[in-house]
């Protein structure tokens, strides 16, 4: 059972229509109707391509929260061997909303860290929505001071709406363990590979993809704030989304222009939710193409290399 | 022109102007409701003598009474690429930026200024919140960097004053990109050894605390500042309770350890000689010059606890 997307509807109503052709053909036996369903399939398989290849900034938000696209669990998972989870922050708590362990990427031993969201009520109220408390943050910090004293690459797998904002992670310390976890990112002598995969939520997203390599997938979206956010902030009226969406600037292909981030991921047909395996099989290959470049740096080549990176970044702006 | 416009009309006009005050003369505390005379709310920093409420300062104002005899000179700042993603939203990107320029009479949301405090040269960077927020874009980031650098070659401290409600949305993932490009200037000075200090004033938000303004050396805020990450609209609107009375103020983050220091305004000053120095390891600050050459005895010692309440207080008369 596909979910639909609002803008997918004329999609839903031609596959829905084929699906009952096809279900009535096999009620009375018989009748052939391959023949039309068919022409459906290819209608519904052209205008998908239409509607993925033409998607405007808001829709492509609303592909990136898709509640079917893969999540960082799916891509360990498959991308990796003998995933190892490692706990806690040794200060507080656990935080469920970030995964991470030791991993072997093709043998290779790594450092795996990501956001996960969950994928049903149960899962995304224990994953906190994929939403960071300072723990979070803190259980990132420490995975990668690991990494680095044992020369493991890190690879940071980015999927969040934002930190959470709570009484509690506040209390503790929110902001500090963000810019700490920022400045971690920019400390160690590791590599760094960072793959937006879904929502790249503001500074949540910052404090786990201030790497060497940054990467997209075609249909991720990776802001300063939610354009739900900025519209009801700038345009004092939250509906404005879609404005806001496109004024933001937020698709991997803007931001590939602007030179914020490194590489995109293409998506197969009707984006990863409809082919999830195709989706992680792409990623991974752009993390082991990623890695590929760094391999052989000095630590101290790959910590100015990252610094750099940041201090040039935004030096050219979009073309009028 | 009859004899009434040309003759008569002046004298009635200038009958009623000489009966108007100059709107700002008085202020009114916007905590305890007193009003404020212009010239004891601005020699007390504008800090409401009444009730201590600490209200905004411009950069410069603070840069006056910061730096020895109000004396600094600007480090300049490189300019950003303008509009980089040709943001509108109601308004223009570029409309919003020439508004705040002709409203606050500054180039952007940062001022950085060198100079000394207390005999020793030190960089500070001064946040402004009139200007659109104090929010960071590309040239608040270019502004800690030029900062960064300049404490750097000249191998003194870094003070660093912010206030902001966030980063600048009108430049979109450019502006998120500061949080990294601010954490290297920060890395800088923590490579050369120097000491960043930052105070937090009112108000410090979102991605602006969750970089910089959370990394200091050492960590003092303003009284009564509010300093959080998500701003409390936003945290009740998700958990839906009331906060507790003076939730992420200052003191309540000074209680939750989350920071060293709250310094009441007029005293900052001092404080941050004496930290400084410190740091440093300079000696302790001299309560005044060598007496100058006087005729009498009498005379120099008066001469000299002037001017140890001078370089203290920042009195740039003595």
């Amino acid at each position: 059972m596909t979910n639909y997307l609002e803008f997918e509807r004329p999609l839903a109503e031609i596959e829905g229509k084929a699906e009952e052709l096809r279900a009535m053909a096999r009620r009375s036996e018989g009748m052939d109707v391959e023949k039309e369903a068919a022409a459906l399939d290819r209608k519904a398989a052209g205008m998908l391509d239409e509607i993925y290849r033409t998607l405007n900034a808001w829709q492509k938000a609303q592909v990136a929260r898709h509640a079917d696209r893969p999540h960082c669990k799916d891509y360990i998972a498959r991308l990796f061997t003998e995933f190892t989870p490692l706990a806690g922050d040794r200060n507080f708590a656990d935080d469920h909303a970030v995964m991470g362990g030791l991993a072997r990427l093709q043998d290779r031993p790594v450092m795996v860290i990501g956001q996960e969201k969950g994928h049903d009520t149960k899962t995304r109220i224990e994953r906190n929505f994929g939403m960071a408390r300072p723990e979070g943050y803190r259980k990132a910090i420490r995975l990668m001071e690991l990494a680095d004293r044992f020369g493991l690459p890190v690879i940071t797998l980015v999927d969040t709406p934002g930190a959470y904002p709570g009484k509690g992670a506040e209390e503790r310390g929110q902001s500090e363990a963000i810019a700490r976890a920022t400045q971690k990112c920019l400390r160690i002598g590791v590599p760094l590979v960072s793959v937006i995969i879904g929502e790249g939520g503001s500074g949540g997203a910052v404090a786990f993809a201030t790497a060497n390599r940054i990467a997209m997938l075609e249909h991720s979206i990776y802001s300063v704030i939610s354009p739900e956010g900025c519209a009801s902030i700038l345009w004092k009226d939250a509906e404005k989304m879609r404005e806001a969406a496109a004024a933001l600037r937020l698709t991997a292909q803007d931001l590939h222009k602007l030179g914020a981030i490194d590489r995109i991921v293409a998506e197969p047909k009707g984006g990863a939710h409809r082919d999830s395996l195709a989706a992680i099989d792409a990623v991974g290959k752009a993390i082991g193409a990623m890695l590929g470049e760094l391999d052989g740096q000095e630590p101290d080549a790959l910590r100015r290399a990252r610094r750099e990176k940041f201090v040039k970044m935004g030096s050219k702006g979009l073309a009028a | 022109m009859n004899w009434i416009s040309n003759y008569v009309r002046p004298k009635i006009n200038s009958l009623f102007s000489r009966r108007e005050v100059p709107e700002n003369l008085w202020s009114k505390c916007p905590e305890c409701g007193t009003m404020l005379f212009h010239r004891e709310l601005s020699d007390n920093l504008n800090v409401c003598t009444s009730c201590q409420h600490h209200m905004a300062i411009t950069p410069r104002d603070r840069f006056a009474a910061l730096f020895d005899g109000g004396v600094f000179v600007d480090v300049p700042v490189p300019a950003p690429v303008a509009d980089p993603l040709h943001f509108r939203d109601q308004k223009r990107y570029p409309d919003r930026l020439k508004s705040a320029q002709k409203a606050t009479g500054e180039a952007e949301a940062m001022l950085v200024g060198e100079g000394e405090m207390g005999r020793s040269t030190v960089v500070v960077a001064a946040q402004d919140f009139s200007f659109m927020g104090g929010s960071m874009g590309m040239y608040v980031g270019n502004a800690i960097l030029a900062a960064a650098e300049r404490a750097v070659e000249r191998r003194c401290p870094l003070i660093l004053f912010s206030a902001a409600g966030g980063a600048r949305m009108q430049e979109g993932l450019l502006s998120l990109m500061q949080m990294p490009r601010t954490t290297v200037a920060v890395e800088m000075l923590k490579e050369a050894g120097l000491p960043y200090i930052v105070v937090l004033t009112h108000p410090t938000t979102g991605g602006v605390t969750a970089s910089y303004a959370m990394l200091g050396d050492v960590q003092i805020a303003e009284p009564g500042a509010l300093i959080c990450f998500a701003g409390p609209r936003v945290i009740e609107q998700t958990i839906r309770e009331k906060l507790p009375e003076g939730f992420q103020r200052a003191e309540y983050l000074l209680e939750h350890g989350m920071l060293d220091r709250v310094t009441h305004r007029t005293e900052l000053r001092a404080e941050l000689i004496t930290i400084c120095r410190m740091l440093t390891g300079l000696p302790p600050a001299v309560m005044g010059d060598l007496p100058a050459p006087a005729e009498g005895p009498e005379a120099a010692s008066t001469a000299s606890a002037e001017a140890a309440a001078a370089v203290l207080n920042g009195d740039p008369a003595k």
